[in-house]
């Protein structure tokens, strides 16, 4: 891929993001914050992806394997923790209106 | 079916499954940042996620060797994938269950950081492997590389050290830590690993660099916030937060994956917005807030002036007797209440309140608490509807027709001298509870708040002092307004 192309996607992603939200209640400002650090935590897939690649690749030896693992390991507790937290949460919120 | 072709389907196929995985993620913030579709808006993402995750198993798992006319499967060491999400499941769950909503703002430093450190392993690693094929490498792959490793590392120390100042960890001190160069050190550090990265990025040859900039980066990550005060800690969070945002969609350039570039700088944008915002409720800029080293607790000759004398002290009978006769209460909560854990006999007084005919709601500022909402949060644990937590524009114009303000371990937010000039929160919004009929004022002592300077509120005519530990100082309310 391009880069030119990859930099269009960020700087168009970037002024969307601004775009969707602009006005936050504070009410919300917490969960979006872990369920947006949820969303960060897509280095899941780059992590699956030298995991896996590593095996296409000759004499780079047992480290970048290594540090593959720990950065799925973070990736998923960042994930799988961040949705959590955030849906926990918002169920508080939810109950009363 | 030739090799060709169906490698060719493949990139197809894995190039809009990431793309709809993509479009769950904005879908996903756009909800998340409404209240009715709050929720929705988190299953969203998480959707998007899971499609994410298996796409790349698709992607990178499946591997159309053109040249020797197979498919191959890259899943001989399966067991370690299934380990790692595993285990990183397992700890994810079982920290945001057993998290309470008072633990809240270091859970979610944690994850801001664990984010940020498998960006910059991610990106490490791979820059290994393109060195080892012998790959061309290009300057914006390169610089790409660098930022991640540069971002990721400050996002995984600075998380860590900001995790220890909310827990109250003894080694990491609340109050912030200076030192004289403190500036010209860091400015010296981030100056010289920028330099390392352009060395990096003109000869590639060794990961040793990147490793060595992932270490400066750690560095300074520790010294960026540890000179920032306990009571900054909502921009200081929301930064990490953009900054983890960043560091994931530097990585999607490492890999040029466009999902992380998508994911990634929507949390960049999302995190960058709320900064601004706790910023400007404090009426400072963000350099300010990073490098001003403000909160450093230093005493003023003046506070014997505006204290000796007028400062008037009260009791739980006296005050509850004042609640009696109000018809509107309104609760105006800080740190203090989340220190003292007070929020359940919060609850507990409101609802006393409220079953004598009185009207009571919070009033709450922005940067109340230690993180963005943090007091939302607090008060939401204890069910209390969400319509009656006010924000500051909603509440101030409601003070003139108060009774009674409750002022609940909150200091600098309720302090007075913001709308004088030459304070040092002149012009940081304030909510005006010096202007409901009588305020009352529970706190420990009459020490500063986070600012470092005192507080005219305390020695008004209307004032009230209600000294005491936050929780035992609200049960011997509700004790007292319950007998009377």
């Amino acid at each position: 891929m391009t880069i030119i192309y990859l930099i269009t996607i960020f700087a168009m992603t970037v002024f969307l993001g601004f775009e969707l939200i602009t006005k936050v209640p504070a009410t919300l400002h917490t969960p979006l914050m872990s369920g947006s650090n949820a969303i960060s935590g897509i280095t899941i897939v780059g992590a699956v992806g030298v995991l896996l690649t590593h095996l296409l690749i000759e004499d780079v030896g047992i480290i970048p394997f290594i540090l593959g693992a720990i950065a799925l390991f973070f990736a998923t507790v960042n994930v799988v923790g961040g949705f959590l937290v955030s849906h926990r949460m918002l169920e508080k919120f939810r109950g009363k209106k | 079916m030739d090799y060709q072709t169906l490698e060719a389907t493949k990139d197809v196929f894995v190039a809009l499954l990431y793309l709809v995985s993509a479009i769950f993620f904005i879908v996903g913030i756009k909800n998340l940042a409404k209240p009715k579709t709050a929720s929705r808006g988190n299953r969203i993402g998480a959707t998007g996620m899971f499609l994410a995750i298996v796409t790349a198993f698709i992607d990178f798992g499946l591997v159309v060797d053109v040249q020797n006319e197979v498919i191959t499967s890259q899943f001989q060491y399966w067991y370690i994938l299934v380990i790692a999400v595993s285990l990183g499941a397992l700890v994810g769950v079982w920290a945001a269950l057993g998290v309470k909503m008072t633990g809240m703002p270091q859970m979610v430093a944690i994850f801001n950081g664990l984010g940020g450190g498998a960006s910059l392993l991610v990106a490490g690693v791979y820059y290994g492997f393109e060195l080892a094929r012998q790959a061309t490498l290009d300057v914006p792959m390169l610089v790409a590389t660098v930022l991640s490793g540069l971002i990721g590392a400050v996002t995984l120390s600075g998380s860590f050290i900001a995790y220890g100042k909310l827990q109250g960890l003894k080694i990491v001190p609340d109050k912030p830590v200076t030192f004289t160069g403190d500036l010209a050190f860091k400015l010296i550090l981030l100056v010289g690993l920028l330099g390392l990265g352009a060395y990096m990025v003109m000869t590639p040859d060794t990961t040793f660099w990147y490793w060595l900039i992932v270490m400066g980066g750690l560095v300074l990550g520790i010294f960026l916030v540890v000179g920032i005060g306990g009571a900054d800690m909502p921009v200081v969070i929301s930064l990490l937060n953009s900054y983890s945002g960043i560091a994931a969609a530097a990585t999607g350039f490492v890999l040029g994956n466009i999902v992380l570039i998508i994911a990634g700088s929507l949390v960049g944008a999302s995190g960058i917005i709320l900064t601004n915002i706790m910023c400007k409720a404090m009426n400072r800029s963000l350099l300010n807030v990073l490098f001003g080293g403000f909160g450093g607790g230093t005493t003023h000759t003046t506070t014997d002036e505006i204290y000796e004398g007028k400062v008037t002290s009260t009791s739980a009978d006296e005050v509850a007797m004042i609640l009696e006769s109000a018809q509107r209460v309104v609760i105006v909560p800080g740190y203090g209440m989340a220190v003292a854990r007070a929020a359940t006999p919060v609850r507990i007084l409101t609802e006393a309140l409220e079953k004598a005919g009185i009207e009571v709601v919070f009033g709450i500022h922005p940067v109340a608490g230690r993180m963005p909402g943090h007091m939302n949060v607090l008060l939401a644990e204890e069910n209390i509807p969400y319509e009656k937590l006010l924000d500051l524009d909603t509440v101030n114009p409601t003070f003139a027709q108060t009774d009674v303000a409750i002022v609940l371990g909150a200091n600098d937010v309720v302090n007075p001298l913001a709308r004088e000039k030459d304070s040092a929160i002149a012009g940081m919004p304030i909510l005006d509870v010096d202007k409901a009929r009588t305020c009352v004022v529970i706190k420990r002592s009459l020490s500063p708040g986070f600012a470092g300077i005192p507080n005219p509120l305390f020695a008004n005519d209307n004032t009230l002092m209600l000294f005491g530990d936050g929780k035992q100082v609200i049960e011997d309310l509700v004790k007292a307004y319950k007998e009377l």
